[in-house]
């Protein structure tokens, strides 16, 4: 276990109150794959049906949102943060 | 009076009650007041609103707060111009400005916002407020905050302007600079929301907040003598005031205030340098890709907009269109502006101009439209963008003046 997402509080429900959880480095999209077999559900809250985040979350993997990277295809090292965040506000 | 229902989410429709709150923990999309209409037809009409003073209170049934306004009195109730000379330049007949650069108490049409955001953390009893900004937000939530006797922690990316900083600073906030870009700081303030009690005025009293836009858009329809204007042109940064202009145009619809059905064709103004949603809504799209921002016009510099998605479907919705302007564009905009009209705005102010300029060229708003453009903010918050040189310097003598003024009258 060796990258650690952080989780807001709106899916704390999900993952029985953890704000922060493991995983093994992989693919966000194995990453989140996963975290489902650990927390049912997961996936559902954090994805679309066609396999692409909700839109209003946001995934930063080392603080730089997956858009500007690979999306759900990014590559996460051993080590690395993930961080799921809603989106909003702007001003 | 209140009536207000609730909270409701745009996208999924579940309901939440009255509270501080983000949004919605279903699908996560912003949420909206959700009004009780029927009510307020039966006690809002034309004669009520005209008899109240020129504020933004002059709309309070429409707005979500459940007493009366402890601060923000004076907010709204700005001019609308009628710009004969800037109209001849671009080739519109029947031009306005609708200028919240001299909106009070901080010169730009986030007062509006923050009025609504303020007043009610002080009904929720919330111990301070707070903001992610760009500038004009921090201006006036810090403001705001002083005349409530809350302190206010403000977060602005590091390379803002110095008179926004100045201009922050002075009410007594505390101000702090986070190394990086306004979306950094907004992920930070989305996080700080969850773990301390206040109230971020644009993350978890948004729903409340985007609320004061709507007066944007009231007043403008109410200035107009009761009618919607054939097209408007918007400033877009997270994209939420574009929408709510059009949100309180048709609330005055729907309570039958209007003249005629609403009919305004909705057009986005972003910078080259920062135009995610410009660049869908050429796309034919509604899917916002974020970019990374390089514009002067750091007011408008949010790479990843929170309302792209609602600003680029409402655009198109309405057969409205979004473009945007280069650092120069802006810089001639302020001027055009400034020289047409005698108005100040700031790079915002230039994004628009500089944008409703291209739309007319394009032919997307035709010369007999009567169109609205929305100056946001004040030029003194961004006065190195105007580029100006030194004026020229005489010794105290006639003939120098005399050759100075001949000089000058050759240059007209």
């Amino acid at each position: 276990m060796s990258i650690k997402l952080t989780i807001p509080t709106a899916l704390r429900k999900i993952t029985g109150g953890a704000d922060v959880v493991e995983a093994e480095p992989g693919t966000v999209r194995e990453i989140i794959a996963s975290l489902d077999q650990s927390y049912p559900g997961f996936r559902t809250r954090i994805c679309e049906d066609e396999d692409k985040p909700r839109r209003f979350i946001n995934i930063y993997v080392d603080g730089e949102d997956i858009r500007f990277l690979d999306n759900l295809s990014t590559r996460v090292r051993d080590g690395a943060e993930l961080a799921v965040v809603l989106a909003i506000a702007g001003g | 009076m209140t009536f207000i229902n609730g909270l409701k989410c745009r996208e999924c429709g579940r309901e939440y009650t009255k509270r501080a709150i983000a949004g919605c923990q279903e699908c996560f999309a912003p949420l909206e007041a959700d009004y009780d209409y029927d009510a307020i037809s039966r006690v809002l009409s034309r004669e009520v609103i005209s008899a109240r003073p020129k504020n933004l209170w002059r709309y309070r049934e429409l707005l979500p707060l459940e007493r009366e306004p402890a601060v923000g009195i004076a907010s709204g109730g700005t001019p609308l111009i009628r710009a004969e000379r800037l109209g001849r330049v671009l080739g519109i007949r029947d031009l306005y400005i609708k200028n919240d650069s001299v909106n009070s108490p901080t010169l730009s049409f986030k007062d509006r916002v923050t009025a609504i955001a303020i007043n009610k953390a002080l009904e929720f009893g919330l111990s301070a407020v707070g903001c992610a900004s760009t500038g004009n937000l921090a201006n006036s939530v810090a403001a705001g905050a002083a005349s409530a006797g809350l302190p206010a922690y403000i977060l602005i990316p590091d390379n803002l302007e110095p008179n926004k900083i100045i201009a922050t600073s002075i009410y007594g906030a505390r101000v702090i600079t986070v190394r990086g870009n306004y979306d950094d700081v907004n992920r930070l303030c989305a996080d700080l929301a969850e773990g301390y009690p206040w109230g971020f005025v644009n993350v978890n009293l948004r729903p409340f907040y985007g609320e004061g836009s709507k007066t944007f858009g009231y007043e403008i329809a109410e200035q107009l003598g009761w009618r919607a204007p054939t097209a408007i042109v918007v400033p877009m940064a997270g994209g939420s005031l574009i929408t709510k202009i059009h949100k309180g145009l048709k609330e005055l619809e729907r309570l039958g205030l209007l003249e005629e059905a609403v009919r305004t064709r909705l057009f986005g103004a972003q910078a080259e340098g920062c135009n995610p949603i410009t660049s869908a809504v050429r796309r034919g799209s509604t899917e916002i890709k974020p970019v990374k921002p390089a514009t002067i016009a750091k007011s408008l510099a949010i790479g990843n907009p929170a309302d792209g998605y609602h600003a680029a479907r409402l655009i198109a919705q309405t057969q409205g269109w979004a473009d945007d302007a280069s650092d120069e564009e802006i810089v001639a905009g302020i001027r055009l502006l400034a020289e047409t009209e005698g108005i100040f705005a700031e790079t915002a102010g230039g994004v628009t101009i500089a944008v409703t300029k291209k739309l007319i060229e394009q032919g997307r708003i035709n010369a007999d439209d009567l169109t609205v453009i929305a100056i946001t903010g004040n030029g003194l918050k961004t006065p190195e963008a105007a580029g100006l040189s030194e004026p020229i310097c005489i010794e105290p003598n006639i003939a120098q003046f005399d050759r100075v003024v001949s000089g000058l009258a050759a240059t007209v």
